[in-house]
Formats: C-alpha cells, sequence, structure tokens
C-alpha cells in the first residue's frame, strides 16, 4: 500500500488539560518544561531587578547584607537548574523525537517523571526563603566552609534544602539525559546514519553525554557537603583533616562541563538556523558534528581554570590553562562554519535570525575573555571580580538565552501551529541585545579596576559603570515583556502556521503543525541526503514531493 | 522501490521495550562516576592527611571482609548460571541458582552489618571514619537495591509466559550485580589492602 508514504492527518483539537496532567507525549512534556522554565525565570529575574537595584548606589541600602547574600545565591541557582537546563530539556523533548522521526521518547514515563522532579525540587528550593535563617548564602557554587556553616542549628535550613534540591535536580537530569541518549542512539529514521542527523541532536547528544560524565561528581561532592553539614562529618573540615579545595574539585568537575550543556545545544540552534536563514548549506557539517564531541573531551579536563587562585599546585594551573585554550579551538571551528554559511547567502532577517546573529556576537565577546580567564596570570588577578560575572553572563544570557529565543521563535509554528508576531518579536530582540550589553559590558572594566564580585557595597569609584549596568538589567527586565506578550497572544490568536512556514528542510518539518501525538507513526520516511541541502534542490527523504504535496492539501481543506 | 515503512523491520522505532538494556547501561555507566567520585576523594584524603588513623584505631580488621568479598565474587557466578538456565529455557534451575545469588548477596549484608557493629571508630572519627562509612554504606545500598530488584524478577518469574521472550529485566538485574561486584572489588582493595599510609 503506497498511501503509507502519505503524511499523517494533524491531531484533532486537544484540550488544555493536558498540559496540567501527567502526560507522557513528549510533545506536551516539552512545552511543560518550557513553561515551567519560564515561570522560574521570571522568579530568577526579579531577584536580578534586586541584585541590581541595590547595586545602583554605592552603599547596602536596599536589602540587608545577608539578605543579600542569599538573593545571589538563589538567582544563580534559579537561573541554572530551574530555568536553563529545564528550558533546555523543553527543547531537547520537542525536536530530538521529530527530528530523527521518533514516535516519541525511549521511555516516555521516566521523561515525564523527570519532568514533574522540576517543580518539586523548584518548590523545595523557594521554600528556603522562609526557614529559619533564610535560603543558602553561600553563592551557586556553595564552596565550604562558608556551606558548611548551620548558625541556628535547625537540621531543616536554607543550605539543606539547596542541597536536596539540587540533588533533585540532578537526578531529574540523569533520567533525561539517559532517555535523550538512548532515544539518539536506538530511535532514528531509517536512511539516518549519524552523518545525516541534524547538527542539534549531536549536540544534545553531546551535552547530555556530559550530564552522564559529570552530574554524578556533583552529586557524590554534595552528598558528602551534606553530610559535613548535617551529620558532623569532616570531608572538607580543615579540623578535622579534611580538603575544602576537594570540594571544589567536584563540584567544578560538574560545573564546568554544565557549560557545555547548556552551550553545545545552542551551538545546535545556531546550526539548524543559520543555514535556514541564508539559504544555504550548513558549511564544514562533518566537522561541526565531530567538533562536538572533541568538546566534550576538553570540557572534562579543563575545571581546575575555576579555582586557579585557591590552592593549587603549579603544575595543575599550566596543564590546564593549555587545556582550557586547547578549547578555543574546536570552538573556532564552529564559529567559522557558521560565518561561512552566512557568507554571501541570502539572509532573512526574521527574528530567529536576529537572535542568532546577536548570540553569535556575544559569543565571540565571551570566548575573547574567556581566554583572558584561561590565562593564569590575568586570572590571578581578576578571579572573583566583576570580569568573571561579565564574561558569564555574555555567554549564558548573550549567547545561550539568546539562542534559546531563537529557537523558539523559529519552532514556535511547528509545535503551537500559530506563527508569533514578527513586530514583537523584533522589538524583543532589540530590548535584550541592547539591554544585555548595557548590563553586561560595563562588568568588564568594573572587575579590572578591583570590584569584587558578590558585595551589597562598593567603592564610589565603581558607581558609574553599576549605574549602567543597572539600567541595562533594568531594560532587560523590560525586554520580557513583548515576548510574553507575543507568545500568549500568539498562542491564542496568531495566524495559522503552515506546516513549513520558513521554507525549512528537517524531518520536524515534514509533519503537520502541530505535530499528530505519534509524529510520524509507522509512516517514518527514508531519509536520503545529509540535512541542510539549502539551494541543492536535493530532496531529504523518499517521496518528498508527495509528502510535502499531501501537507499542502491538507492545509488547505482545513 | 516504494518508501514504504516496514515496521516489521530490526530497528522499528515503535517497540520500546528492547531499548531498556540500553537506558539501563548508560545509566550504570554515569553511576560508576559517584564511586569514581568517592574513590577519589578517599585517596586524596588519606594521602594528604597528617593522621589518617583517629587515636585508638589500629587499622582495619581484613578477615571478615576478605570471607564477604568471595561471597559477593561468587554470587556474581551464581547469577551467571541463572541467566545460563534462563537462556535454556530452564526455568526452576533458573529460580534455584536465582535464590542462591539473593541469599549470597543478603549474607554479604549481614557480614557488613557485623562489622561495623564491633568497629571502635565512627562516621564523625576524621575523614578514615568519615570515608569508610560513605564508601562501604553506598556500596551496601546498592547491594540491598540489587537484591530487591533480584526479589522482584523472581515474583515476576511466576507470571505465564511472562520470561518466554528473553527479560531484559533479568539482564538488567544482574548487569547490575556484576556492577555491584566490581565496584566491591576495588573498593576493597582501597580500605583494606591499602592500610600503610
Ligand atoms: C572559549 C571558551 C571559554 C573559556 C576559555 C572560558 C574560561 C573561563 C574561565 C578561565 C573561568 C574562570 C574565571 C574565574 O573564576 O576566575 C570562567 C568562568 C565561567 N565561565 Fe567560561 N569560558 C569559556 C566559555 C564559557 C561558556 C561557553 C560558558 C557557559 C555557557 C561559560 C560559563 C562560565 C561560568 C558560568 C563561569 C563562572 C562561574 C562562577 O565563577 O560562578 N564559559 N570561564
Ligand atoms: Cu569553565
Amino acid at each position: 500500500m503506497t498511501s503509507t508514504t502519505f503524511p499523517p492527518s494533524p491531531p484533532e483539537d486537544a484540550s488544555w488539560s493536558r498540559y496540567f496532567g501527567f502526560n507522557t507525549d513528549a510533545k506536551v512534556i516539552g512545552i511543560q518544561y518550557i513553561v515551567v522554565a519560564f515561570f522560574f525565570f521570571l522568579i530568577g529575574g526579579l531577584l536580578a531587578m534586586i541584585i541590581r537595584g541595590e547595586l545602583i548606589t554605592p552603599a547596602a541600602d536596599l536589602v540587608d547584607r545577608t539578605v543579600y547574600n542569599g538573593i545571589y545565591t538563589m538567582h544563580g541557582t534559579i537561573m541554572l537548574f530551574l530555568f536553563i537546563f529545564p528550558v533546555l530539556n523543553g527543547l531537547n523533548n520537542l525536536l530530538i523525537p521529530t527530528m530523527i522521526g521518533a514516535p516519541d521518547m525511549a521511555f516516555p514515563r521516566l521523561n515525564a517523571v523527570a519532568f514533574w522532579l522540576v517543580p518539586i525540587f523548584g518548590t523545595l528550593l523557594i521554600a528556603s526563603f522562609f526557614v529559619p535563617g533564610g535560603p543558602a548564602y553561600s553563592g551557586w557554587w556553595s564552596y565550604p566552609p562558608v556551606s558548611t556553616q548551620n548558625p541556628l542549628g535547625h537540621f531543616v535550613n536554607g543550605q539543606g534544602l539547596w542541597l536536596t534540591a539540587v540533588a533533585l535536580s540532578g537526578v531529574s537530569s540523569i533520567m533525561g539525559a539517559v532517555n535523550f541518549v538512548t532515544t539518539i542512539l536506538r530511535m532514528r529514521a531509517p536512511g539516518m546514519g549519524f552523518f545525516r542527523m541534524p547538527v542539534f541532536c549531536w549536540t544534545a547528544l553531546a551535552a547530555q553525554s556530559l550530564q552522564l560524565i559529570g552530574l554524578p561528581a556533583l552529586t557524590g561532592g554534595a552528598i558528602m557537603l551534606l553530610m559535613d553539614l548535617n551529620f558532623g562529618t569532616s570531608f572538607y573540615q580543615p579540623e578535622g583533616g579534611g580538603d575544602p579545595v576537594l570540594y571544589q574539585h567536584f563540584f567544578w568537575f560538574y560545573s564546568h562541563p554544565a557549560v557545555y550543556v547548556i552551550i553545545l545545544p545552542v551551538f545546535g540552534i545556531f546550526s539548524e538556523l543559520f543555514p535556514v536563514y541564508s539559504r544555504k548549506p550548513l558549511f564544514g557539517y562533518v566537522y561541526v558534528c565531530l567538533a562536538s564531541f572533541i568538546i566534550v573531551g576538553l570540557g572534562l579536563v579543563v575545571w581546575v581554570h575555576h579555582f586557579f587562585s585557591s590552592g593549587v599546585a603549579q603544575w595543575m594551573r599550566n596543564l590546564f590553562m593549555f587545556t582550557t585554550m586547547l578549547i578555543a579551538v574546536p570552538t573556532g571551528v564552529k564559529v567559522f562554519a557558521w560565518l561561512g554559511t552566512i557568507w554571501r547567502g541570502k539572509l532573512r532577517l526574521t527574528t530567529p535570525m536576529l537572535f542568532c546573529l546577536g548570540g553569535l556576537f556575544n559569543f565571540v565577546f565571551a570566548g575573547i575573555t574567556g581566554i583572558m580567564l584561561a590565562t593564569v596570570p590575568v586570572d590571578i588577578h581578576v578571579s572573583n571580580t566583576y570580569f568573571v560575572v561579565g564574561h558569564f553572563h555574555y555567554v549564558i544570557y548573550g549567547a545561550a538565552v539568546m539562542g534559546i529565543f531563537a529557537a523558539i521563535y523559529h519552532w514556535f509554528p511547528k509545535f503551537i501551529g500559530r506563527m508569533p508576531y514578527e513586530g514583537l518579536g523584533k522589538l524583543h530582540f532589540l530590548l535584550t541585545f541592547v539591554g544585555a550589553n548595557l548590563n553586561f559590558l560595563p562588568m568588564h572594566p568594573l572587575g579590572l579596576m578591583g570590584m569584587p564580585r558578590r558585595v551589597s557595597s562598593y567603592d564610589p569609584e565603581f558607581a558609574f559603570w553599576n549605574v549602567l549596568a543597572s539600567l541595562g538589567a533594568f531594560l532587560l527586565g523590560v525586554s520580557i515583556i513583548p515576548f510574553l506578550l507575543n507568545m500568549v497572544s500568539a498562542w491564542v490568536r496568531g495566524p495559522k502556521a503552515t506546516h513549513n512556514p520558513w521554507n525549512a528542510i528537517g524531518l520536524e518539518w515534514l509533519l503537520p503543525s502541530p505535530p499528530p501525538e505519534d509524529n510520524f507513526g509507522e509512516h517514518v520516511p527514508t531519509v536520503i541526503s545529509r540535512p541542510y541541502g539549502y539551494g541543492t534542490g536535493e530532496p531529504l527523504v523518499d517521496h518528498q514531493a508527495e509528502i510535502e504535496r499531501e501537507l499542502t492539501l491538507q492545509e488547505a481543506s482545513t | 522501490m516504494t518508501a514504504t515503512v516496514d515496521s516489521n523491520r530490526p530497528d522499528s522505532n515503535t517497540a520500546h521495550p528492547k531499548h531498556n538494556l540500553t537506558g539501563f547501561i548508560i545509566f550504570l555507566c554515569s553511576e560508576s562516576v559517584v564511586f569514581l567520585t568517592f574513590f577519589s576523594g578517599f585517596a586524596i584524603l588519606k594521602t594528604s592527611a597528617l593522621n589518617w588513623l583517629p587515636a585508638g584505631v589500629a587499622g582495619l580488621e581484613w578477615r571478615m571482609p576478605l570471607i564477604n568479598t568471595v561471597v559477593l565474587v561468587s554470587s556474581s557466578g551464581t547469577i551467571w548460571l541463572a541467566e545460563r538456565c534462563m537462556a535454556k529455557g530452564n526455568l526452576l534451575g533458573f529460580r534455584a541458582f536465582w535464590l542462591v545469588t539473593m541469599a549470597l548477596g543478603a549474607y554479604f549484608l549481614y557480614g557488613q552489618a557485623v562489622e561495623w557493629s564491633g568497629l571502635q571508630f565512627g562516621f564523625t572519627s576524621g575523614t578514615f571514619g568519615g570515608t569508610f562509612y560513605l564508601l562501604t554504606g553506598f556500596h551496601g545500598l546498592h547491594v540491598a537495591t540489587g537484591v530487591f530488584l533480584m526479589g522482584l524478577m523472581l515474583v515476576k518469574s511466576f507470571i505465564p509466559q511472562n520470561y518466554a521472550g528473553g527479560e531484559q529485566g533479568v539482564q538488567a538485574t544482574s548487569l547490575f550485580w556484576h556492577f555491584v561486584d566490581v565496584i566491591w572489588i576495588i573498593l576493597f582493595v582501597l580500605i583494606y589492602v591499602w592500610q600503610r599510609t
């Protein structure tokens, strides 16, 4: 029967209520992840506004100093564990099955459990604001000995809740990683060998492998910290023969790879979107794929660059300075591949493309400051100053969050079935790009001048740059308004999206928008060429023309 | 040639259950890093300690743990035999060897408990006591989990036809058991054999 090559019919209108329950459809879970992540993004953002509000004047006049410590700790923790990771897992859920032609994830129930842990540990973390002594106040990295103080002596304390929440986050992430890796390895469409797989799946595979290797080290280290905090052991207490730097090793053995868990999928997004909006194949596809795994390998052996200024041996400093600088090579390969892709392309400056271009710009800037920080003599000088804060916000907000926005605008039509508004999107981009640079650029001169991070008052000579940074932060706060407006109104009454509004190439664009629950079901098309055949006229799958015609007919009849 | 997808093709992506083993192996690789963390923490703390042993403690008695080691290693053998029986369709033999494995696992836990109760140092006796209880405790938790999983699989084996076509749960449990065994050997060498400071 040849009709099996025809695309599946679009879903009947499913009810809203499925988003509020235990649903095992990866597309529902993906949206659950993203919406919950943005809820926490607003909370984390509110805390950031308080931080920048405090720092707009040199004196500590807005919040109490100890409250301030709790606020920046929770800001960092929420943004990483409750915003970035969940939002990326949301994208993984939406994109991986549809891009490889799988009906769902390999373990749909495990997937749902992994998601539901997020609101649970999120609540736990937020609850720590209300326990005696307040939330954890030792920074997102929770170094001992600060993190092993429990002055009030309560068994339930902010730091303990922090550790429990982070441990649950780890459990959730491992469940997710097992699922994503199994799905990518075992459930690809016929004909989709590894070198026909979209780069986003390559980077997801790379990032999730890092989770699997790195995260258990943090879990182990955190267990020992919890024992020190609540059960009287002395793993990290020098007075009991312990070693506080040991914790820093455990923490960064995971948390450096964690920054690649964040940025790799964003590299994937860039690699997907630049070809679409330049109408050219991805330059150096194979090298971009392989570079992801070189980054995985190197990313596992650079962690000491985060504590050059702690008690580490000189040979270690030299070694890790060297490996850190090596990472710039595969990263550079990718940057040149993107530049090669947009070079002389027919650029379409849509909202997603603008976010990608802005993100790439910010990423290159952050890469340069990263190399500066990797240089031991420079790092000793600026470690623990605002220079570091500037560096990583350029990467995480400037590149990663902007890339995530690009992905949301790009794939919104596919999974919601409606088009977001371009005008609001461009306004969102402008505010974000200007706001981020205004917020984070001044942190570099501040750091070079010697302003330490994590202080609520500072010398008046730093005031000028701090005022600028605070203004940028408020601009970023405002930037979220057009975004939310856009999302809500487009979801409710945006124009209906066709199956392929951007003229993109990829299995997900051969599905109706939104795709039916089991995606292609039994009728997965056979992949016959590499992805990104823009401008080559080469079909991606067998019977592509038939499938497209059928999809267009479907759309015309509804 | 038509592009019709044959749902019987070997890698048909609709047959979920056979991914279970893949997923479980990936999980075990990840889990081993937790142990690696504890092992490296132990080694670093031990080599850098000024006074490794708490006052009044001469070292660790190794005879009892050695018996435990023999017990655990042989249980890896019996679980292998159990799996062989099942592969041949001999469900009775499977249950017998499976039970023996469970008994050996339980004996190991008993031996561990006896050892713990006879020690003159506690969890908070410096990094020596801390790492000792952390490592043996965390490993013991895995042994207990293994025994529990085996019990589960044993019960499942009484569901008619359940184990007719090869059971991934059994394979996974057995893999887990070998994993627990290998971890113990490393742990034994680190804690009991490497006593000199
Ligand atoms: C060329 C690439 C990069 C290099 C060479 C680099 C280098 C460094 C170095 C040496 C530090 C430590 C500074 C210090 O604490 O004294 C650092 C901090 C940091 N980097 Fe990067 N980095 C790079 C890319 C990234 C990426 C892609 C991300 C995230 C997506 C990232 C996130 C961070 C974070 C979060 C911190 C600070 C964490 C903290 O102290 O709280 N970096 N980077
Ligand atoms: Cu790093």
